[in-house]
């Protein structure tokens, strides 16, 4: 009866409090838990949380005009953009034009004022190169004289919104969109439009994959839940072996199928479907990047599908069957209805890792099966605008945010089986 | 033939293999009358259930007909059998509530709206469910998933219900109670039912006739009462119930009677039902409720010496163990009636049956 009353109010028999003592008898057991995941944490802080915060920082951060032009950035602070800007302005701009050249920063100056507005480079250089003769001022006269571009404030409006520190110019970029010289977004010309293109690519491609590796995946995982062992172990190395082996040598033997000198067209031409001249082109292009990434993709399909139709009874089946379902209403009102946390599983991560897919692309997809992560390697690699690129990962990872939240929403995440 | 009329369901030399060596079901005849509770009674691998899925049209017959009213169903498959069937593990549909799970059957045969909402209600009240509808199977416990599992397999009115050991899964007491459930649904609905189980307890309790399956063949088909009293042979005595055995060599016959030299020493009068003739080997079955414990002398003709081994109190009798005739693994149940002899390990007692209780059996 006492201990009875003591557990009521939450204390033990020697009266010290309930929790206390129960956080003191799991302490060493926490501790050793903490310790043991404490590897892994580490690894995840250094190789995920933090790239992934400084892209997030380098997506926004805009340093190479404010540090290599200050003066210029300071003295168009005041500027309106009505007009063009006063003599102080064009006498700072041309004096730490000289400074640049003789330090030889220019270049990185011209390139990221380029990226901004096309032009910009060779009238940086041509004018740096031109003002040294240029002693005194007035500079207004005199580098309206150099380049009449010089007299037109979207000159100036740039230089001044590449000024900023820290900017959305990137996100801009990254879907079609800039500042016009009064500050208002507008759609970039036409030339430039690009990204909007890429990103309906990515997303339709990434769809296609999706439906293709269910559509394929589902009677596969079927059979592999439903045959007898033997049968069901040998399909499953069938399914893992590709699984297993490398990325590059399964994109590589795509190019060797489906080349225009390929086995297919090869095979093709000699049983006479196709003439020589007429040769399918299946790779370089969508459909390369469809095919291969779709059979690369496809155990990410399987294996969840397979996972959960495990563990559908086949009494479920033979149920509905006594109850006087045909076997077809029977698999569609029964049996399918089960395997919704396989498929939302299956087609979440197929979905989520075709968005961000880059090496068959890459390599398969020519110019037309191009996706976004492609273009952001571009800007890692070659064109070294590293913000655009953050900008592209941060529009990206949003995104991926955005189904898997969506997918929460609508189906559940506790729904889900991976395995 | 008269008799094919009388039959609602006919096996007919129905023979079933699964790997084309071995026969699982070998050369089955039963006849099941319209109404009737059979229960398929054996161990496991005695092919009782392969009888059920045969019957339900998830598995074909090797050989031989099986019909249903009068109608052989080998080539109607199962959804067009319209017959009901209760699974071991239930088999309710997990995505679907309590409501859904029993309109499925009627949706699948397009009844209207208020007809199907009509049924559920009912067979929703006879199963004690009402106020369930929405919950989902994984929601309920288990005896609770064993009803709406009967509730489903009975709202579409079929005409033969299928069991396939569905009491399985409950724990002792609650499938004791189920028993009188599906006992009483039983006997409301006139329905024929299939019951496959390994536990005699239930088929002796349900049944109005069970057959007992071994190796794929009816060792009996009986009344409980027949069954338990009457075995026709030993696997049989064996298998259902309690049963003393002891072997021996057939002396003498004498009309329904016989004598028989046992093993370990004596001479048993028994009832002979399943022994070959003088000379043959025997095994005497004998239900330890039936032997005395030092009986009045003259009222049994087999009396023998024995020594009590161990006795187990179990409330309503007890359990004795006696050693008698070489056999020291010989059960008398001894009732706990007032003033019954109080026994003690090591006491030298007299055992004795009757003729009529003691069964020459095969071996």
């Amino acid at each position: 009866m006492a201990i009875a009353d003591a557990t009521v109010q939450g204390i033990t028999v020697d009266g010290v409090p309930l929790k206390d003592k129960l956080r003191r008898a799991t302490r060493t057991s926490r501790v050793r838990a903490f310790l043991l995941v404490t590897p892994l944490l580490l690894f995840i802080t250094v190789s995920f949380v933090l790239p992934i915060a400084d892209m997030l920082f380098r997506s926004v951060d805009n340093p190479r005009i404010s540090s290599l032009l200050p003066e210029t950035v300071a003295a168009l602070e005041q500027w309106d953009g009505k007009k063009l800007p006063d003599e102080a302005a064009f006498a700072a701009l041309a004096k730490e034009l000289k400074l640049r050249r003789e330090d030889r920063n220019l270049g990185k100056a011209a390139t990221r004022l380029n990226y901004e507005r096309g032009g910009m480079r060779s009238l940086i250089t041509k004018s740096a190169r031109k003002l040294k003769r240029v002693e005194r001022g007035p500079y207004k006269e005199a580098m309206v004289e150099i380049d009449e571009k010089w007299g037109q404030r979207e000159t100036w409006a740039a230089i001044k919104l590449i000024g900023k520190r820290y900017t959305l110019v990137h996100y801009l970029a990254g879907v079609d969109r800039r500042f016009d010289a009064d500050g208002n977004v507008v759609t970039q010309p036409e030339v430039r439009r690009i990204y909007i293109t890429i990103w309906g690519r990515t997303l339709w491609v990434s769809l296609l994959v999706t439906a293709f590796c269910l559509l394929l995946g589902y009677p596969i995982a079927y059979l592999l839940a439903t045959l007898p062992l033997r049968q069901s172990n040998l399909l499953m190395i069938m399914v893992l072996l590709p699984f297993w082996t490398s990325l590059l040598v399964r994109t590589t033997t795509w190019i060797v199928l489906l080349q225009s000198n390929g086995v297919i067209n090869d095979i093709l031409v000699w049983v006479g479907i196709l003439s020589d001249e007429g040769r399918i082109r299946m790779i370089y292009n969508m459909t390369g990047t469809l095919i291969a990434m779709t059979q690369i993709l496809l155990p990410f399909m399987v294996l969840p599908l397979y996972s959960v139709m495990k563990t559908i009874s086949p009494s479920s089946m033979r149920a509905a069957q006594s109850l006087g379902a045909n076997p077809f209403t029977a698999f569609v009102r029964i049996y399918m209805p089960q395997t919704v946390p396989g498929v939302g599983a299956g087609s979440l991560l197929v979905f989520i890792v075709s968005v961000g897919y880059y090496i068959t692309p890459a390599l398969v997809g020519g110019s037309t099966g191009q996706l976004i992560s492609n273009f952001i390697a571009y800007h890692m690699k070659s064109s070294l605008n590293w913000g655009l690129a953050a900008a592209l990962g941060a529009i990206l990872l949003a995104g991926v945010l955005a189904i898997y939240w969506l997918y929460d929403r609508v189906v559940g995440i506790d729904n889900m089986k991976l395995g | 033939m008269p008799e094919t009329n009388d039959a609602f369901v006919r096996f007919v030399d129905v023979q079933k293999s699964y790997d084309g060596e071995t026969l699982v079901v070998k050369n089955l005849n039963l006849d099941i009358a319209q109404g009737e509770f059979l229960t398929l009674l054996g161990p496991s691998g005695s092919g009782k259930t392969t009888c059920l899925l045969m019957l339900a049209g998830f598995e074909p017959t090797t050989h031989g007909n099986i019909t249903l009213d009068g109608r052989a169903i080998n080539n109607v498959p199962p959804h067009k059998r319209n017959i009901g069937m209760v699974f071991q593990n239930y088999a309710l549909f997990p995505h679907m509530t309590v409501q859904e799970n029993l309109a499925f059957p009627l949706e699948v045969r397009r009844m209207s709206k208020g007809e199907v909402e009509g049924r559920v209600r009912r067979v929703l009240d006879m199963v004690r469910l009402g106020g369930f509808e929405h919950r989902r199977p994984a929601q309920l416990s288990g005896g609770q998933q064993q009803r709406v599992a009967v509730a489903r397999a009975l709202v579409f009115d079929p005409k033969l219900v299928l069991m396939d050991e569905p009491l399985g899964a409950l724990d002792r007491q609650l499938r004791e109670q189920m028993q009188y459930e599906i006992k009483h649904i039983h006997d409301n609905l006139g329905v024929t039912i299939v019951y496959v189980t390994h536990d005699q307890g239930e088929a002796l309790t349900m049944s109005n006739r069970i057959a007992v399956l071994n190796h794929g063949e009816i060792q009996q088909l009986a009344t409980p009462d027949t069954l338990y009293e009457e075995p026709q042979n030993a696997f049989v005595a064996q298998f259902i119930g309690e049963n003393n055995k002891l072997l021996g060599r057939v002396t003498s016959m004498n009309g329904m009677n016989c004598s028989v030299e046992v093993d370990g020493g004596g001479k048993v009068e028994a009832r002979a039902v399943n022994i070959e003739g003088v000379g043959s080997r025997t095994m005497l079955s004998l239900r330890p409720e039936r032997v005395q414990i030092n009986p009045p002398d003259g009222q049994f003709p087999n009396v023998f010496e024995g020594r009590v081994e161990e006795l187990i109190y179990l409330g309503d009798h007890i359990r004795t163990r006696v050693s008698v005739c070489g056999d020291d693994d010989f059960i008398v149940k001894v009732p706990n009636a007032s003033g019954h002899a109080a026994l003690r390990k090591g006491d030298d007692v007299k055992v004795g049956w009757a003729i009529e209780d003691c069964r020459a059996l095969d071996v």
